[in-house]
């Protein structure tokens, strides 16, 4: 390869440059998956009732975007192309079942929690989409950078989506109650006064509810971000 | 010598490496696992039957509570029969009865229907294992009843894939709690329990379902009275 060439046109490009670091906090604003790019909408929908499985549900994501990025950009230039869909679907597959099968056997009580939802990050548009659009055409080095930006730009969105279903549905967070004891007939605090769950934050329309509250008020700070139509 | 990556043969060798390479790490990857998988669901098994006798118990000391408690156990048929003389993988313990409630080759009536016996505070308790079907996949338990035969003393449910927050909630205390007193027999015969979504489930012989989990709570109704009627043909011969 033709490593002095290289070298001339970008003069060893400081790890964080002012590109790279774009990559991480494009995603966590401006051009964030699930409010931006409406990707991932179905695990932001169904992740989305208590924030321990959000949580969990992120770091997850976190691991299969980071080593997939890797891994399809270290590939990039032998992957043919008219298999290549297939072979990142392969790439995701395995590493989901690495993350599942290590959850099972190390934090089985995590595995519980998240039950079918491990698998379903295989589905994600999100990862496919980072493979396809970044990861199938830069270094490893961005491709990790843009991994590590979009899913936490993911995660995050995720954690205030449960945060709010958590907190309005159950009065709970992270399981532990805050608004007081709801058992019928020992009701305290909040409950005590009459104040009730709304149960229907729990059930998934709220979701997308919550969702398209967060992308109105993300636009209403950022005009820029208004289509024009 | 530049490779043409856009021909057949490239892509089959690639493909044909790829999935090697992968069989090759996801399947040494779970047989590694394999032993710590295993030994994590037999203690999630042992934690399910104490916690149905109202006994709480983490990863750690639920083998050894497990044998503290539990004094005998046996298995019976699907007529109420106890059965003897059973091969290994049949023994109260290691009889997989969700693989059995899968398998279509076993017709219901040769299923076959263990008991655990406890000893509690001085108290003879019967633990029952039940399995049903949920929205999404499986859904299991164990069902304590006491020294009469027919009051239920505890429960602890579980599931394979349930929606979290949802019917996943059948596994929490809140919901199992409110089985306990409920009664599987009144003078003699098997009276079933019915699962409800108008909120009376403080009524005798009925039991609040989970919002938003409508088919699983119905799951966990039609499970635990299918498998209670087996279990009190047995009780009822054997008082």
């Amino acid at each position: 390869m033709s490593n002095t060439e290289e070298k001339v046109k970008a003069p060893s490009e400081p790890l964080f440059s002012k590109k790279n670091k774009r990559l991480i906090t494009d995603p966590l604003s401006d051009n964030n998956p699930i409010t931006i790019q409406v990707l991932g909408i179905c695990s932001a929908l169904a992740i989305t009732v208590q924030v321990e499985q959000a949580f969990w549900m992120s770091i997850s994501v976190i691991f299969v975007m980071v080593f997939g990025n890797l891994i399809v950009s270290l590939l990039r230039n032998l992957i043919p192309s008219r298999v290549r869909i297939i072979v990142q679907l392969v790439i995701v597959a395995s590493l989901v079942i690495i993350v599942n099968e290590s959850l099972q056997a190390f934090v089985p009580d995590v595995s519980e929690k998240l039950s079918v939802f491990v698998g379903l990050i295989i589905t994600n548009c999100i990862i496919m989409g980072r493979f396809e659009a970044f990861a199938m055409a830069n270094k490893a080095w961005p491709s990790i950078l843009d991994a590590v930006g979009n899913a936490i730009g993911y995660a995050w969105i995720l954690l205030l989506v449960a945060l709010v279903r958590e907190v309005l549905g159950s009065g709970k967070i992270w399981g532990a109650s805050i608004f007081g004891n709801n058992l019928p007939g020992e009701e305290s605090g909040l409950y005590a006064l009459g104040y009730v769950n709304n149960n229907m934050m729990i059930l998934p329309p709220m979701a997308l509810i919550v969702v398209g509250i967060i992308i109105w008020v993300q636009r209403s700070m950022n005009k820029e971000l208004v289509e024009e139509n | 010598m530049k490779v043409n990556k856009d021909a057949n043969g490239y892509t089959f060798a690639f493909s044909i490496i790829l999935v090697i390479v992968v069989g090759v790490i996801l399947s040494s990857l779970s047989i590694g696992l394999g032993p710590l998988k295993k030994a994590n669901v037999e203690v999630k098994k042992k934690m399910n039957i104490l916690s149905a006798l109202g006994v709480e118990s983490t990863r750690k000391d639920g083998s050894e509570k497990y044998d503290k408690y539990i004094t005998e156990s046996y298995v019976i048929s699907h007529s109420g029969n106890l059965q003897e003389n059973l091969p290994a993988e049949k023994q109260a313990f290691s009889l997989d009865v969700q693989k059995q409630f899968r398998d279509k080759t076993v017709k219901v009536t040769d299923r076959l229907y263990p008991i655990f016996e406890a000893e509690k505070d001085g108290e003879k308790l019967f633990v029952l294992p039940v399995v049903g079907k949920g929205l999404w996949g499986p859904i299991w338990g164990f069902v304590a009843l006491a020294d009469d035969y027919e009051t239920i003393v505890g429960t602890s449910f579980d599931h394979k894939g349930e929606t979290p927050g949802l019917g996943a909630e059948i596994s929490q205390s809140f919901f199992e709690n409110r089985y306990n007193g409920e009664k599987i027999a009144s003078n003699g015969t098997f009276t079933p329990i019915s699962v409800v979504q108008n909120g009376s489930g403080s009524e005798s012989q009925k039991v609040d379902g989970i919002t938003g989990g409508t088919i699983t709570s119905k799951g966990v109704e039609r499970m635990v009275n299918e498998t209670m009627e087996v279990y009190y043909k047995y009780f009822s011969k054997n008082k």
